[in-house]
């Protein structure tokens, strides 16, 4: 793939007219007013521990301005295990919150009104499993589901490609994706189901023209399973999410921002017939790249997530979470997000960019650009599209190769002294001062494992084989899945419980590697 | 004719973050070594035994997930009882500097914390490969 170069300089003779915000093919935005009508949610993705100090967070969060909520689950709940499973020994609550049932999930959500507050959870393989949970929480709030409004990301072809959090087959897989875009269709309507996701692809290693062009083909391959599945394209699509990383070429973002809002536009109206402008408008959550901050001198990352939150804004992002400054060190500390949520709040309140739709449309380097990634992209979609769609491209590694080359030839970049990045391979400095981190000890495993035996004595453990025996026979037929998760959920069965029964009938995955 | 070095470069605990793993696996083939990579999701007996059946010099451990002081003594204490106590043990990823510290009392050789060069590791494989022959 050729890397586009740079021209000494751009002019009108580069540019195009690239349509005004709130039109086809929205180029320049989904909104005719964007930040003028509404801000984008400033939303810190959080979670460590137990759902005891996650719930704190969360509190804390929102009292210092945040305006949505998002789960960051620990590895033994994104890989379907309980805190007291053999494979979760010293993980527990490391990366993310623990959640083991409905009790955690009771837990972490206490005092939230999800009624009011939009909710994004960060899971995969297990999204319908959390989702129920999150579901079940609303119910015990007398909430009605029709009220509800948030996210699953839920992506799991991304997880082949990049994050690797599969358990699951991929075919399995996108069956249990189709059942969460259904069942939304239906009883939830104003979630998200879905968020189809770049940043994780990126934060692989990949060029932004394969984190676009994967993401968008990605999109293609859910559409073509829900409408197999009998759904009309208008029924879902104005729920399909998406999720961008913000790194750190600064135009080259915000142009991958608007060829990604207008290739999505002509895929959904031209591909697959798309009326309504629900389906033809891309939404997107946005994180700064935590594979461009640093462990040497951490104190410039803040500069970092600054420039990067500054052009997902520019890029027209509907929702914003910016990495703080410990970012290469451990999860989030208390002051490090409370930072990290100020740059948000400086760009929103103080810079005036917010003032003006698409404010660098009509620029001649952007534009170029923008019409640029938009060629590179659709190449790759149409290389896919003759494989025969993204779940053979990944079976024959085709993409996870794509990004293994773009990140042995970005870190030679950085070992040449080609790609310069400050404090790490120019401008070094000789001492660090250590900064004030995140502790997580194993008290919340304990806790966990302890709260787990108590739960396993308490609930019916009638209701829990009935629940798991429906949820087998339902995976093993063609119909929704979500009802019999629902149930088990109720019935406190266990993630664990819940994911094992998925296993025995579907089986698990195993990757080749690709170097 | 000098033997090539070999190294297993394995992905222990849950963590499927393989960025690093794997640009280093391909950076040390390039430099000359013979590289294993085990895939990701390995526990500490699969990562000694396939150190073992591989017969290799150096192990690579490359964690991000905060699970190194639950996952990295057990690898150590696993060469040990299987008398592979010649085999160097290197780390990298998400390492704090007091764990780093500890687990090199406790036998790991070396430990590569973010921004640390291909350069960089390779000659520390080589050098210290060199003084263990």
């Amino acid at each position: 793939m050729e890397v586009m170069k740079r021209l000494p300089v751009y002019g009108p003779e580069h540019s195009t007219d690239p349509g005004a915000p709130g039109e086809f093919p929205y180029t320049r935005g989904i909104h005719a007013d964007m930040y003028r009508g509404k801000l984008w949610t400033m939303r810190q993705f959080a979670g460590y521990a137990g759902p005891e100090e996650t719930n704190r967070r969360f509190h804390y969060l929102l009292e210092q301005g945040q305006t949505g909520l998002s789960v960051a689950f620990d590895l033994p709940t994104l890989m379907g295990y309980d805190a007291d499973h053999p494979n979760a020994l010293g993980e527990v609550g490391k990366c993310g919150v623990s959640v083991c049932s409905l009790e955690d999930a009771e837990i972490l959500f206490r005092g939230i009104p999800l009624g009011e507050v939009t909710v994004s959870m960060t899971i995969n393989s297990p999204a319908a499993i959390l989702w129920a949970m999150y579901l079940a929480v609303a119910e015990q709030q007398g909430v009605a589901w029709s009220g509800l409004s948030g996210t699953i990301q839920n992506d799991i072809l991304k997880e082949y490609i990049a994050q690797n959090e599969y358990i699951y087959p991929p075919r399995p897989s996108m069956r249990l994706v189709t059942d969460t875009i259904e069942f939304g269709a239906r009883h939830v309507p104003r979630f998200n189901p879905i968020s189809i996701s770049g940043y994780h692809i990126r934060e692989a290693g990949s060029t932004a023209v394969q984190e676009l062009a994967f993401t968008l083909r990605d999109g293609i391959e859910y559409v073509e399973w829900a409408l197999e599945r009998g759904l009309e394209i208008d029924e879902f699509a104005g729920r399909l999410s998406f999720f961008f990383n913000a790194h750190n070429d600064f135009f080259e973002e915000i142009a991958k921002y608007r060829a990604a809002r207008k290739l999505w536009a002509y895929v959904m109206r031209d591909r697959f017939g798309a009326r309504s402008e629900r389906s033809l408008t891309l939404r997107f959550h946005a994180q700064t790249a935590g594979c461009s901050l640093t462990w040497q001198q951490p104190y410039n990352n803040v500069v970092r997530t600054a420039f990067e939150a500054l052009a997902a804004v520019l890029g027209g992002a509907q929702s914003l979470h910016t990495n703080s400054l410990d970012e290469a060190y451990a999860l989030p500390s208390q002051q490090a997000v409370t930072l990290a949520l100020r740059t948000q709040q400086v760009i929103a309140h103080e810079s005036g960019v917010t003032e003006a739709p698409d404010p660098l449309g009509g620029s001649y380097f952007l534009e170029r650009l923008t019409l640029e990634m938009e060629e590179a992209a659709r190449h790759y979609i149409r290389r896919i599209d003759q494989m025969g769609g993204m779940i053979t491209a990944i079976e024959e590694g085709f993409p996870q190769r794509e990004i293994a080359q773009a990140s042995y030839e970005y870190q030679r970049a950085i070992e040449t002294g080609e790609r310069k990045i400050v404090g790490v391979n120019v401008f070094r400095e000789q001492e660090q001062r250590p900064i004030e981190l995140l502790a997580i000890d194993e008290s919340s495993q304990r806790r966990q494992v302890e709260k787990l035996a108590a739960l396993r004595k308490r609930r019916s453990r009638e209701r829990v084989e009935t629940a798991l025996a429906a949820l087998r026979g339902a995976a093993q037929g063609a119909g929704n899945t979500m009802p019999c998760i629902l149930e088990a959920v109720r019935a406190y069965a266990t993630l664990g419980e819940i994911c094992e029964a998925l296993r025995e009938v579907f089986g698990t995955y195993q990757e080749k590697s690709i170097l | 004719m000098e033997k090539r070095i070999r190294v297993l470069i394995a992905k222990p605990g849950l963590d499927g973050h393989d960025r690093g793993a794997k640009v280093i696996a391909r950076a040390l083939r390039d430099a000359g070594m013979e590289v294993i990579y085990t895939g990701l999701r390995q526990t500490p007996e699969m990562i000694v035994n396939a150190a073992l059946q591989e017969d290799v010099q150096v192990i690579g451990l490359s964690i991000l997930s905060g699970a190194h002081n639950a996952i990295v003594p057990r690898v150590i204490e696993l060469l040990r009882e299987k008398g592979m106590t010649g085999v160097l043990v290197i780390l990298g990823g998400i390492i704090p500097d007091e764990d780093a510290a500890q687990l090199k009392q406790q036998g790991v050789a070396a430990v590569f914390q973010p921004g640390a060069s291909l350069e960089e590791i390779a000659e520390f494989i080589r050098t210290s490969v060199q003084q263990a022959a």
